[in-house]
């Protein structure tokens, strides 16, 4: 029983009928533009631009600093404006380009890619690093990282994540629907690197049609399978999805190629298909702008740096005025002051809630009903954890395995009492995690 | 710019469910048991478990308004208590004896403890056994105008025959809510069937409670038979407690195999207490003292984490 699903999880309303008929549409940006330095794990990159500079879209703007890192390309032409701190989805300034659009779109010229065939291991995963691809499903680690492991031989699996378990979220879903042949070809790009690995598309059941039309493109690749997942968030969980897919169970101090693994999100592994195949940074992703508060509930191909006003406009606006906004899905997004921020390379949806559930809920006491331990993926005890965190215990909750939580929310979603487990949990893992930077 | 949005940590949706839903669920599974008690023993049952909760309800708010705390009776945990003590008293008790059994389940074992989700001990039953030993000839009095005599438990000590079927439909003496296996049933399948709680713990419980009573009876009587676990199962107070009280989340243990640890340890208690004792029953001080073991219990419990083996349960 332990295939194709993991112990825990919850079956939240997922409000994907909201915007999963709407095919995605490309959207020109008209403001400026604005490329926050650090939109990925790692050190920022470092601007190769200077102040009233003339730059093409497709140009490199900002240059990886060491190897954990990534570049940025500008997305529009136009004028280099300035280097300063802006506001990014979590709230925290983080220094930018900002590029005034001229409103041209004018392109550089893009150098014609060798054949796939002919290219070695190293030019592959050159292209993906000089690409500036990160995890686009959210965590923003540096690809070619990820891709970069020791003994890629020992590699057996490279499972793509389709299971876009977060509610609301459809961008994946669109992308397998329109363009599942860029998806399987990016998959193949991988798959070259790793002479021993299967490729492996896992999508939820709740997608019976893609599974359908992935599983009609990939008959007759004998490398690659569509592995059906049981609906359940959070089923696209790194460690849940390896765990589904191939039965091999990992901790947070070890990484997916310890047991052979490679998990790439959907974007991202779309994105390495045009860098590689096509000699094209990464420059745009899929947004779904959607929530009870949009008039038109829209999949937009964006281009990085646009500011979130501009995609609230392209889908009609607001019906009603929204108690709050997120960026990403509910279960894992960030809520966000205002909606001055740019899109970056993790941005995955603009939801719009015209209630804000939290703020109506007042937290009462823990009944110790055992439901977030119940909901767990992490199978971790979130009541305890949180008691510590409350309590500034930092070794009990570190001995009761509090780093091994992944923030996916369920125990805070599941609390009866209504209480902010996940946030407290998050807060002193933060704390840990300086703590031990400090040593 | 207009005015900051509202912001929070993730995430930004919550279940349904709450506090108050479960109590009241609670609530309505205990029902069927009371309203059969009601049946069964007349009017003055009624006025029991009446008096019961509104002292239980009346006892927190006050202390809330005395302490300047913000009043919780609205989850409606003290009416669970209330109803789960009056449950457990004989109909004959005088009314002020529900009243003071409320006030102390209430004030000393709950509130004073930390209130809601802080008492290490089951409020209801030991308001129950502070009443037992507090007043034992008005406690253990089950002669009421139905019934006259000894409850099946007491009468099976002293080696009667009972009449199991009686006992199945809860036409017996007894306390209000304990007599019918019926109605207990049905309120458990209530709560089982809406999530609130699982066999866990009344499933490891009743299983130990059989093999130790029959154990324990062969050891004493050198002879065991179906009819007297079948009455030892149905007789008493032991399926209210095993369904109602023993699974109630505060004090039991919130690991899971703490839960069959706790169940199984339970039901040896229940066993010893009931065969070798010189009173009939023994739940009360069973999961009484199985509550003061939680901790110990969940300490050596503790789950692994997914990917050092938490995985796979």
């Amino acid at each position: 029983m332990a295939k194709f699903t993991f112990i825990g999880g919850i079956h939240p309303y997922d409000g994907k009928e909201i915007s999963k008929h709407n095919p995605m549409r490309a959207v020109l940006p008209k403001g400026d533009l604005v490329y926050p330095l650090s939109q990925h794990i790692g050190a920022p990159a470092v601007p190769i631009v200077k102040k009233g500079d003339h730059v093409l879209a497709g140009q490199k703007i900002a240059q990886a600093q060491g190897f954990v890192s990534a570049p940025v390309y500008a997305t529009v032409s136009g004028l280099m404006k300035a280097i300063e701190p802006r506001r990014v989805v979590t709230g925290e300034q983080v220094m930018s380009i900002v590029v005034e659009n001229d409103l041209l779109y004018e392109e550089v010229e893009y150098p014609t890619p060798k054949p796939l065939n002919r290219m070695s291991r190293e030019e592959i995963l050159t292209a993906v690093q000089e690409a500036g691809i990160v995890g686009m499903g959210g965590a923003g680690f540096p690809t070619h990282v990820k891709l970069s492991v020791k003994e890629p031989e020992k590699i057996s699996y490279v499972i793509v994540n389709c299971a876009e378990c977060e509610p609301y979220l459809t961008s994946d879903y669109r992308r397998m629907v329109e363009e599942p042949e860029k998806l399987v070809e990016g998959l193949k790009v991988i798959l070259r690197l790793f002479p021993n690995a299967r490729g492996v598309l896992a999508v939820e059941d709740n997608k019976p049609d893609c599974i359908k039309i992935l599983s009609g493109l990939v008959s007759k690749e004998p490398r690659i399978e569509v592995a059906a997942l049981k609906t359940k968030y959070p089923q696209g969980s790194e460690r849940q999805l390896i765990y589904a897919v191939t039965g091999r169970a990992i901790h947070s101090g070890k990484l997916p190629a310890d047991v052979g693994c490679i998990v790439d999100n959907v974007d991202t592994v779309v994105a390495i298909r045009r860098a590689v195949l096509e000699g094209k940074p990464l420059m745009n992703r899929i947004v779904t702008v959607t929530g009870d508060a949009i008039a038109n509930p829209q999949n937009l191909v964006v281009r990085i740096g646009t500011n979130y006003h501009e995609l609230i406009e392209e889908a009609g606006g607001f019906v009603t005025e929204p108690q709050k906004i997120v960026s990403g899905g509910p279960m894992m997004g960030f809520a966000l002051f205002d909606l001055d921020v740019p899109t970056t390379k993790t941005a995955s949806a603009l939801l719009c809630l015209t209630r804000d559930e939290v703020s109506e809920q007042e937290p009462s006491a823990c009944i110790n009903c055992g439901r977030c331990a119940e909901v767990c993926p992490g199978r971790v005890i979130p009541k305890l954890l949180a008691e510590y965190a409350q309590h500034h215990d930092l070794e009990q909750f570190v001995a009761h395995e509090g780093m091994e939580c992944c923030e996916c929310g369920c125990c805070s979603y599941i609390c009866p009492a209504k209480r902010p487990l996940t946030q407290a949990i998050k807060s002193a893992r933060k704390m840990v995690l300086a703590d031990r930077k400090k040593k | 710019m207009s005015e900051l949005r509202k912001v929070s940590s993730n995430p930004h949706i919550r279940d349904k469910d709450t506090t108050t839903r479960i109590m009241l669920t609670v609530v309505v599974a205990l029902l069927p048991a009371a309203f059969f008690g009601i049946y069964n023993f007349g009017l003055r049952a009624a006025a029991v478990l009446v008096i019961s909760v509104a002292f239980a309800v009346l006892t927190e708010l006050l202390f809330e308004l005395l302490c300047k705390k913000k009043p919780t009776i609205k989850d409606c945990s003290a009416v669970v208590t209330g109803l789960l003590l009056g449950m457990n008293l004989p109909v004959s008790v005088p009314l002020w004896l529900p009243a003071v059994g409320s006030v102390f389940a209430i004030l000393v074992v709950k509130m004073l403890f930390g209130g809601l989700g802080k008492n290490f001990m089951n409020p209801a039953l030991a308001g129950r056994c502070f009443l037992l030993i507090s007043f034992p000839a008005l406690m253990t009095n089950f002669n009421c105008d139905a019934y006259t005599g000894a409850t099946p438990l007491a009468a099976l000590k002293a080696g009667e025959q009972v009449n199991l079927m009686d006992m199945i439909v809860g036409r017996t003496a007894g306390t209000i809510g304990e007599t019918s296996l019926i109605a207990i049933v049905v309120g458990a399948c209530i709560l089982i069937l809406a999530g609130i709680i699982d066999l866990k713990v009344p499933g490891s419980y009743l299983v130990s409670f059989v093999i130790f009573a029959a154990l324990f009876g062969a050891l004493l009587h050198r002879t065991v038979d179906g009819s007297f676990l079948c009455a030892q199962l149905a007789g008493g107070g032991l399926m209210l407690g095993a369904f109602f009280m023993a699974t109630d989340y505060t004090t039991r243990p919130i690991t899971k195999k703490g839960q069959y640890v706790y169940g199984v340890f339970l039901g040896f208690l229940t066993a010893l207490f009931r065969i070798f004792s010189a009173s009939a029953e023994g739940v009360s001080y069973a999961i009484l003292l199985g509550n003061l073991l939680v901790p110990l219990i969940e300490k050596y419990t503790m789950p692994k984490c997914f990917g050092k083996g938490g995985e796979r349960s």
